[in-house]
């Protein structure tokens, strides 16, 4: 059986499309719903085994990125939202999405107190809207990032540097919840790029909850899902012309979408 | 009594850190500390516990502390400094607030109970009171904002900043007035110019109406034995605005009977279809919101280009928001509606250094904003136009001239994708029917944009309304853009659409109802921001966000159901007729009553007569230069050169997961020409663009510079892999001085560039637009009067299909050892090149002209083209760049700075008649520099057998750049490093 991934979108959301199809592309069946559409009732989160916060910019970032997003989730869903994430589900929040389940309490949720909210994602140190590409480090073992030890991805974002109180941040980083780090990996250095591009705390770029089933990530997957979304593709595209290797089809990030996949079909 | 919700960080704010650094380089040295809080006041009765409750909904308590109606400051400050909106402006964040407290509170805001935003800046250090007014001048526009400067000492003893409620209060008359026209002559050729004059004495805006078309209207209403109401004449004045009816491309022009857009631009393209026959991709062109080809058996793409250049003078961010979501609305208004797949942008200002002031009026007491913060917020406004709606931005350029000090261009573009039949049914063509209700969608109706249309048909001046400013709210449209291509759309809920763009209502509806012949409108049904509004200021308002449908009466229900769930606000507001009327009624009342074919056919053509423009060819002695490699630093380093990374990073070119070559290309980051993106991810096939633009060549030959645009379009898009037979073509004309005979001259050469080298190259134009009055008439700052007028710009840009996006190619060096070649001849062709540009500014600003601007033969490149696409199918190009402005000598940096690859060229044989600076900075056209691996050296020159084609050189081991000249010294002795940090050096701290 396919998993089923409910897709959050509305409101000023807009990476729901390129992530249904990410999942698709792994293997999992995924609705586009309208947050409307959920709260009408139309849908049920209890029909799905993966719920998706995708990227974008709901509600224009006004009143804090993911804020408002967060509000009418918890004045309509929370309910169903609770019920979801204590079931044996997962859960993921992509930029937006990320911002979205901070400010919800997805994330971290240390002992899992869901629904509070424990950190932030503050805006870049430049103050401004980056996209680029980044290397990660995996640094915990979410069923997310099962056998994934680096990872190329873009960033497109303004209000992405991590912040917790340092009680918090310990915690964390002893619970395994840290789950992605900036690093000065294969794709920066050929950009000769900096790591860390918003100066985020501890180079944090994404988090888990404390049983690593909901996963909140600034970079964006979904970008990275095919060969030629890489930067540098017509440059590797004539080094294995010249070696005589045949051309990748995907890209690092479907890795996440499959570990998905995998999670409820293994 | 309001309240206020004032929050501040209680973590490091790093907006503070930005903000501090911005006003040091600004010269407020002795500014120690920055300190930003938030303000939310709320003009609604609500209970204390209440206001907590609602305080914490706009907070994150681990990073932000809330206080409910007691200002919150640091301890210590000298002044501070508050900005809010003036009434009426779009507070976007106010309105997410206010829909986030009647979410949580079960409550409605009943008018005039309303949320606004403010932001209070604390400033500590060591400033006068004079230098802390200085400062609040360049964070706010007193043309949308209001500034408070308090000290500390007024802080303290006022308990916080004073409350400010930017309510909106009008009086306006609520019904229509009637404008007599049996008036002497001179009369009525002021009211056609300066406007109607309202019941307090006040004129209401330009009509911007020539006297033979005021003579036009007189002669209409005096058979119909009446006098117009305003919201008539105000309507006449919107359909024939030059913005809306194109006057000066429509109208004879010397012996171009039918004028220019019909005989070049039009005709180009009907004699290209016809030639192409079968082969014709074309599939709507002109008559749309956006030209359309076919990308394959399923779908099409559209693309159109447009010109926000008069508000984004006024309101550089508030501008050029609302012409990148206006243009959105081009692709959303497409046949029943494409989804916008990529936006485009393109820039001219003036030089961002330049800090002498410009005013508008004589008292200069409104002076224009300088270019840096015209270019600040131009910037920032595409930004977050485009960010929000989630349409990447993969493409743009940004030109540097002073002559567009007085008025920026802002172009801006949007590509979109429709399937061509829903449900067995082409949804590219759209009729509104007899007796469908038009509906109004998206956002409501305010002052904001009033006069926009006939404002951009004038020059910039003391005159130009304030109430042109608008701020676009890029959340409102995309919802009702989501609403209606991904949903409503594909259940054909209606029957036709179209964008309310420029003349608001009175050109939508009016446009429409020439599908159905007719349209009756009940106005008082047009739901509005606040009240107070005149009918007429309801009718022509520019309010952004909006769309009008043609919904047949049985589908109402559904859409309106469906746009309700989807948070989008829909209003019925007439129906469409078949008895060739436009009517409006106010409450009952008939106010407007024209013929459509009054409206729509009932301006008198204008004949115009040019004059040969003089063209200044003057050219004195140029010694060739000594030190080459500083020449070419110098040129890496120019505006018009050097990278501009910080603005292609900061749009998102990614969103969407169709990106396939960036808009900062290889290693070292290069801003590309053209690029490539899927916007189909279920398919191979990709979408190219490109654009090009030479002003500087308008100076000596504006043929010329059109066949060079034309030509570098079209090379760049090849450059990148686009199929050279399979590109289309659009054009957009920023002029100036349009009552200028050498200026008509120079346009309607430019008219006939277009249809020649569009012919020649077999590329159709698609979709233009033009903006004709990019002048300014105001004063510097001793009050002298100064005129300003852009030089002639036309902007050409290409959209094309690329069949395997795995065969994209980048201006990157991959590898060393690999052969570098230059196809195309090069010849003496350095007037208006970036190098005379450079000389020229060394010697005080002289140009230095000749009459040498690049030709383009058509035929050759044409030929060179489609071997370079054939070469490119085989596999054969490694890297490849089009050799545009400064030359060989730019690609070639470009090539190593962007492969971080040394090169080891010779200029021998290029062309051994011309001096090495000429050969090297010459901006010939139909030139790429490509680079291949040395295996296919066979293969690449039996291609190229009959084309000229030189071997110039190898990319080397390391990260030298070598270049000699024809007579074998060695004149660039360089590194791709230290060029780069050329390259990077201009535009570092942006």
């Amino acid at each position: 059986m396919k998993p089923k991934v409910i897709i959050f979108s509305g409101y000023g959301l807009n990476c729901e499309e390129e992530t249904a199809f990410a999942f698709n592309l792994a293997g999992a069946v995924s609705d586009i719903v309208h947050i409307n559409d959920l709260i009408d009732g139309l849908y049920s989160l209890s029909n799905y085994q993966i719920a998706v916060f995708p990227g974008g910019f709901s509600y224009g970032d006004d009143t804090g990125s993911g804020n408002a997003f967060a509000n009418k989730l918890k004045n309509h869903l929370w309910r169903e939202i609770e019920a979801f994430v204590k079931r044996d589900t997962l859960t993921l929040g992509i930029c937006n999405g990320f911002q979205i389940i901070t400010h919800l309490g997805l994330v971290p949720a240390l002992e899992y107190r869901y629904g509070e909210k424990q950190s932030a994602l503050l805006h870049n140190s430049s103050a401004r809207y980056t996209d680029r590409w980044i290397d990660l480090e995996i640094t915990n073992s979410s069923p997310w990032l099962k056998d994934i030890k680096t990872l190329m991805l873009p960033i497109a974002h303004g209000e992405g540097k991590f912040y917790a109180s340092p009680q918090t941040l310990s915690k964390m980083k002893k619970r395994g919840m840290i789950a992605l780090r900036y690093i000065k990996g294969e794709i920066c250095t050929y950009l000769d790029l900096e790591a860390n591009p918003t100066e985020t705390l501890e180079n944090i770029a994404g988090i888990t909850s404390e049983n690593g089933r909901i996963l909140g990530m600034m970079p964006h997957p979904e970008r990275a899902m095919f060969f030629t979304q890489l930067p540098h593709w017509t440059y590797l595209k004539e080094k294995y012309k010249r070696e005589n290797k045949p051309l990748p089809k995907y890209g690092p990030g479907l890795h996440i979408f499959k570990n998905a996949v995998s999670y409820f079909t293994n | 009594m309001p309240f206020r919700i004032e929050i501040i960080s209680t973590v490091f704010d790093t907006r503070t850190e930005v903000r501090k650094k911005n006003l040091h380089k600004l010269g407020f040295k002795s500014i120690k500390k920055i300190s930003i809080v938030d303000v939310y006041t709320i003009d609604k009765r609500f209970k204390r516990e209440e206001l907590q409750e609602i305080s914490d909904t706009l907070i994150n308590p681990i990073v932000q502390r809330a206080s409910v109606s007691e200002g919150i400051s640091p301890p210590a400050f000298s002044y501070a400094l508050e900005i809010s909106f003036l009434p009426g402006v779009t507070d976007n964040i106010a309105n997410t607030a206010k829909e986030i407290i009647t979410d949580k509170m079960k409550v409605s805001f009943v008018p005039p109970e309303n949320v606004y935003t403010s932001q209070i800046t604390f400033i500590t250090g060591d400033i006068t009171s004079e230098e802390a007014n200085k400062i609040a001048d360049s964070l706010y526009n007193p043309l949308i904002q209001h500034a408070s400067v308090v000290s500390y000492k007024t802080y303290k003893k006022q308990g916080g900043m004073p409350a400010l409620l930017p309510v909106v209060r009008l009086n306006a008359a609520q019904n229509a007035e009637e404008v007599n026209l049996n008036i002497t002559d001179s009369k009525l050729k002021d009211l056609g110019k300066r406007g109607i004059i309202d019941k307090n004495g006040k004129f209401q805006g330009p009509l911007a109406l020539d006297f033979i078309y005021m003579k036009t209207i007189q002669d209409h209403f005096r058979k119909l034995g009446r006098n117009p109401t305003d919201i008539e004449l105000e309507s006449i004045a919107q359909t024939w605005s030059e913005h809306c009816k194109h006057t000066i491309f429509a109208d004879p022009i010397d012996e171009v009977k039918n004028g220019l857009y019909k005989t070049f631009i039009q005709g180009a393209t009907h004699t290209i279809r016809a030639k192409k026959g079968k082969k014709d991709f074309c599939v709507s062109v002109f008559h749309d919101n956006s030209g359309a080809i076919e990308f394959d058996r399923d779908y099409l793409i559209t693309h159109k280009v447009e010109t926000h250049n008069s508000p984004s003078a006024l309101d550089p961010f508030g501008g050029a928001v609302t012409g990148i979501v206006g243009v959105n609305r081009d692709a959303i208004g497409f046949g029943l509606g494409a989804k916008p797949v990529a936006n485009t942008y393109g820039f001219c200002f003036g030089n961002p250094d330049d800090t002498s002031f410009l005013y508008r009026d004589s008292a200069l007491t409104q002076p224009l904003l300088s270019p840096r913060r015209i270019m600040d917020g131009v910037v920032a406004g595409v930004n977050s136009g485009g960010n929000c709606s989630g349409i990447p931005t993969p493409l743009g350029f940004v030109f540097f001239d002073n002559r567009y000090k007085g008025k920026p261009l802002v172009f801006v573009g949007t590509v979109g994708l429709i399937p061509k039949k829903i449900k067995g049914k082409p949804i590219f063509k759209k009729k509104a029917q007899r007796g469908d209700y038009i509906v109004m969608v998206g956002g409501r109706v305010g002052k904001d944009g009033i006069h926009g249309a006939t404002f951009s048909s004038e020059a910039l001046s003391s005159g130009s309304p304030v109430g042109a400013v608008q701020i676009g709210d890029p959340i409102t449209q995309k919802k009702l853009s989501d609403a209606l291509v991904k949903e409503a759309r594909d259940k054909r809920l209606y029957t036709s659409i179209t964008d309310n763009g420029a003349g608001g209502l009175s050109c939508s509806v009016s446009e429409m109802a020439r599908e159905s012949g007719g349209a009756k409108v009940e106005l008082e049904k047009v739901p509005l921001k606040y009240p107070g509004l005149s009918p007429w200021e309801i009718w022509i308002s520019e309010s952004q966000e909006r769309m009008t449908l043609s919904v047949p009466k049985r589908k109402w229900k559904e859409l309106s159901e469906l746009l309700k769930r989807r948070g989008v606000e829909a209003s019925i507001i007439g129906t469409f007729t078949t008895n060739g009327k436009c009517i409006v009624t106010y409450h009952g009342k008939k106010i407007m009553d024209i013929s459509m074919n009054f409206l729509h056919n009932g301006l008198p053509p204008r004949p115009m007569k040019t004059t040969p423009a003089t063209i200044i060819t003057e050219s004195d002695g140029i010694k060739e230069p000594k030190n080459y490699a500083g020449v070419l630093e110098n040129l890496l380093s120019r505006f018009n050169i050097a990278g501009f990374s910080f603005i292609s990073e900061q749009f998102d070119h990614e969103v969407g997961g169709g990106s396939v070559t960036k808009p900062l290309v290889g290693k070292g980051r290069v801003n590309a020409d053209a690029v490539v993106f899927r916007p189909l991810l279920t398919s191979k096939k990709g979408v190219v663009i490109s654009q090009a633009t030479y002003p500087t060549y308008s100076d000596t030959d504006t043929y010329r510079m059109t066949a060079c645009s034309i030509d570098t379009a079209i090379r760049n898009a090849v450059t990148v892999g686009a199929n050279p037979e399979y590109l289309a073509l659009l054009d957009n004309f920023c002029w100036s001085q349009p009552d200028n005979p050498e200026y008509l001259y120079k346009l309607k050469k430019s008219g006939e560039a277009c249809y020649d080298y569009a012919v020649a190259y077999q590329t159709p134009f698609i979709a233009g637009k033009d903006s004709m009055y990019n002048d300014f008439k105001g004063f510097d700052g001793k009050g002298n009067r100064v005129n300003i007028s852009v030089p002639p710009t036309l902007l050409i840009s290409s959209l094309g299909i690329i069949e395997d996006i795995e065969k994209s190619v980048t201006p990157d060096i991959k590898y060393p050892g690999d052969l570098i070649y230059l196809l195309g001849d090069t010849q003496d062709e350095l007037t208006g090149s970036e190098y005379y540009s450079m000389l020229s500014d060394s010697r005080g600003g002289k140009l230095l002209t000749g009459n040498r601007v690049p030709k383009v033969d058509a035929k050759k490149n044409s030929h060179l083209y489609r071997y370079f696409y054939d070469a490119i199918q085989k596999d054969l190009i490694s890297s490849a760049i089009s050799v545009g402005r400064g030359g060989i000598a730019v690609a070639l940096a470009k090539k190593s700075m962007a492969g971080r690859c040394g090169v080891d060229v010779s200029l021998k044989g290029i062309a051994d008649n011309l001096r090495t600076d000429t050969i090297l900075f010459s901006e010939s056209q139909g030139r790429i520099i490509l680079t291949i691996d040395p295996k296919n050296k066979m293969k690449f020159e039996n291609v190229f057998k009959n084309i000229s084609h030189f071997l110039i050189g190898k990319a080397r081991e390391d990260n030298k750049c070598i270049i000699k000249s024809n007579r074998g010294e060695t004149i660039v002795n360089s590194d791709c490093n230290i060029l780069l940090k050329s390259y990077r050096s201009t535009f570092k701290d942006y």
